[in-house]
């Protein structure tokens, strides 16, 4: 009796039986296709995460002013100007693990070219905005030094921006308006998209810090050298959080704060937050998918339960095959063959049923998915173990039949 | 060396507070090639004696040698082999395996002797025509009469070329006609070298075979040749090639 033999004949009385086989082995495609819909979605959810992430600009945190404190009324975060180039110049040079300090200004403004108007959020930005929140070029060029330190008329639009101004035109070197200021057009965002809450990334144009804080918004926030936050991007990950204390050090120096003094600034750790969401996400992705891992122990129990019944309806069969030569082992691998051909054909049916499940998640629910061949191996070599594990007690219960009480089993 | 040495074999069956002794001390030597039938009421012992000869049932006292080996202490794998090699069955309801045809089971017991497939196969159908079914090899049970499902199990029987063919009241289900069919080839088998060992309570199955054992109680009650030549319901049968 060799593999194929045994392969056989399990196949052959699970044919015997479609209806059983196949209400036995539901369970096993219940928990199977349940592991692989959970791990989908669940992992679609945190690349959504990461993506976020990845928009926001990896590893970035961000300097803001304090609020105003003014006897006891306190004004909300930046109405302190607190925050000023030199801080940004004491930062990037003064931090360890920085590759690229933003100081920036905000505000709003009107845009016109030609016949076409729009508001948008003007960035007043240094060199190193780009490397600092990611932000790549798709023509043209980037705000360097020079501009600056020159005052430069020179924007960068969004992608959005772009589009309402200058439509199918090409906009690069395009003289436009900002508020009353003309302005040439040196170079396009590529596009980021929105965030989770829907604002959108690409609305915006950037203009030199200088140009921003001289001729568009005016002084009318502060010092001539104050800035609405400082962006900081850390070299890595792990030393995002060093940073963040690095930064707090050289800003109290800075503002000269005595050691009983609070912060008069706020630090945020943006990356950190969505890490924190991500985090959380995957602890709910693997609960939910060991929730549904203990439907596969309960499909076991089911395949159990059959193949008792089946050991026991089908005696007389197992004392024939002991009489003319099967040896205990054979029985026991016959039977064995069987529960595990059982719940691993139930494995594959459920991961395939998962599989279409997180498709139909993704395009009726809208829920993002992301399907990895990992959930479904780890599915398939589970309910083999199920197979295996609960199989094996009814196999074990053949294959220690007395021969001649099993030929006289009526 | 005899074929079967029974030396003061017992079967005891513990039913709660109750033993019951199926068989007490039973003495019986069958060398090759005989042809012996079993008789006896139902309750005499007569399928305990059957299951302890074929391998199925070790006794609990008493030392029972097939072929020279001593059967006592093997274990449960070493007895299937024992089945396997030396001893083929027929049963008064055939046993045959449902889902199988013909020719796979006839193949059976080959493959639980480790044949390789495409040789079985082929012994499996020179047996199978022997016993002239050679056009019903794929047929299924349920697609077979009576009497050519017992010629299947005959051929399942002999296909390991046994030293023992053990058939439990191979006639029992079978009419007159068919019966004597089945007797005859029995016969057969016998005149080709083979023991064949007969349980049944059918005096004209016992008739056809050379010695008869009578059991009654356990116990051996007579032992003695039939007289030739075999009554006028014994059939001359020929088997194969």
């Amino acid at each position: 009796m060799n593999a194929f033999d045994i392969l056989r004949t399990s196949l052959r009385s699970m044919r015997g039986s479609p209806l059983r086989s196949a209400l036995t082995t539901l369970g096993i495609i219940i928990g199977v296709a349940s592991v692989v819909v959970m791990v989908a979605v669940g992992a679609g959810t945190q690349a959504a995460i990461r993506e976020e992430i990845e928009k926001l600009g990896a590893n970035v945190i961000m300097a803001i002013p304090g609020a105003a404190f003014d006897g006891s009324v306190r004004l909300g975060a930046g109405t302190r100007p607190s925050l000023t180039d030199d801080d940004a110049d004491a930062i990037a040079s003064g931090a360890r693990h920085v590759v690229a300090v933003a100081p920036t200004v905000a505000g709003i403004v009107q845009t016109a070219w030609t016949n076409q108007n729009w508001s948008t959020s003007v960035y007043g930005v240094n060199e190193g905005y780009f490397e600092a929140l990611d932000r790549v070029i798709t023509d043209g060029r980037m705000i360097d030094e020079q501009d600056v330190a020159t005052n430069a008329k020179v924007v960068i639009l969004g992608a959005t921006t772009a589009e309402r101004l200058f439509a199918s035109t090409d906009p690069i070197d395009q003289i436009m308006r900002v508020n009353t200021l003309p302005m040439q057009v040196i170079g396009v965002l590529a596009r980021k998209g929105q965030t989770m809450d829907g604002s959108d990334l690409d609305d915006l144009i950037l203009v030199p810090l200088t140009t921003a804080r001289e001729q568009l918004l005016g002084r009318t926030i502060g010092k001539a050298r104050s800035v609405a936050l400082i962006s900081i991007k850390a070299r890595d990950q792990k030393l995002v959080n060093s940073t963040i204390e690095e930064v707090r050090e050289i800003l109290r120096f800075q503002h000269r704060l005595g050691a009983d003094q609070p912060d008069d600034f706020r630090i945020n750790n943006i990356t950190e937050t969505a890490r924190v969401q991500e985090e959380s996400s995957a602890v709910l992705t693997r609960l939910l998918a060991a929730i549904a891992s203990i439907s596969l122990i309960v499909g076991g129990i089911g395949i159990m339960n059959i193949m008792l019944v089946s050991v026991t309806e089908r005696t007389r069969e197992i004392g024939i095959r002991m009489a003319i030569g099967a040896r205990p082992s054979a029985v026991l691998s016959q039977f064995l063959a069987e529960s595990v051909l059982l719940s691993v054909g139930g494995g594959m049916i459920g991961a395939v049923l998962g599989f279409a499940g997180a498709i139909f998640a993704d395009i009726y629910l809208g829920m993002r998915i992301e399907l990895t061949a990992e959930p479904m191996i780890l599915a398939f070599v589970f309910s083999a173990l199920v197979g295996i594990v609960f199989g094996m007690y009814p196999a074990m219960v053949a294959a220690r039949k007395s021969p001649l009480e099993a030929l006289r089993y009526e | 060396m005899n074929l079967v040495e029974l030396k003061g074999v017992g079967r005891r069956y513990d039913m709660g507070d109750v033993a019951v002794h199926a068989l007490k001390d039973v003495n019986l030597v069958i060398e090759r090639g005989e042809s012996v039938a079993i008789m006896g009421p139902s309750g005499s012992g007569k399928s305990t004696l059957l299951g302890i000869l074929g391998c199925l049932d070790p006794p609990t006292t008493g030392i029972y040698r097939l072929a020279g080996e001593d059967t006592g202490g093997k274990r449960p794998a070493q007895l299937a082999d024992l089945r396997c090699r030396r001893i083929g069955f027929v049963f008064q309801s055939f046993n045959l395996l449902v889902r199988l045809t013909a020719v796979e089971n006839v193949e059976l017991p080959l493959a639980y002797a480790g044949m390789a497939p495409s040789e079985r196969r082929k012994q499996a159908l020179s047996v199978l025509g022997l016993v002239g079914l050679a056009d019903r090899v794929s047929h299924f049970p349920n697609q077979l009469s009576g009497g050519q499902q017992q010629r299947v199990a005959i051929a399942r029987s002999l296909v390991n070329n046994p030293d023992m063919l053990l058939a439990d009241e191979p006639t029992g289900a079978l009419d007159t006609a068919t019966g004597r069919e089945i007797l005859a080839m029995l016969n057969a088998v016998n005149k080709r070298g083979t023991a064949v060992v007969v349980v049944t309570h059918d005096p004209t199955v016992a008739a056809n075979m050379r010695r008869t054992i009578a059991l009654a109680d356990g116990v051996i009650r007579s032992d003695r040749p039939n007289l030739p030549p075999a009554p006028s319901g014994a059939v001359a049968g020929t088997i194969g090639p």
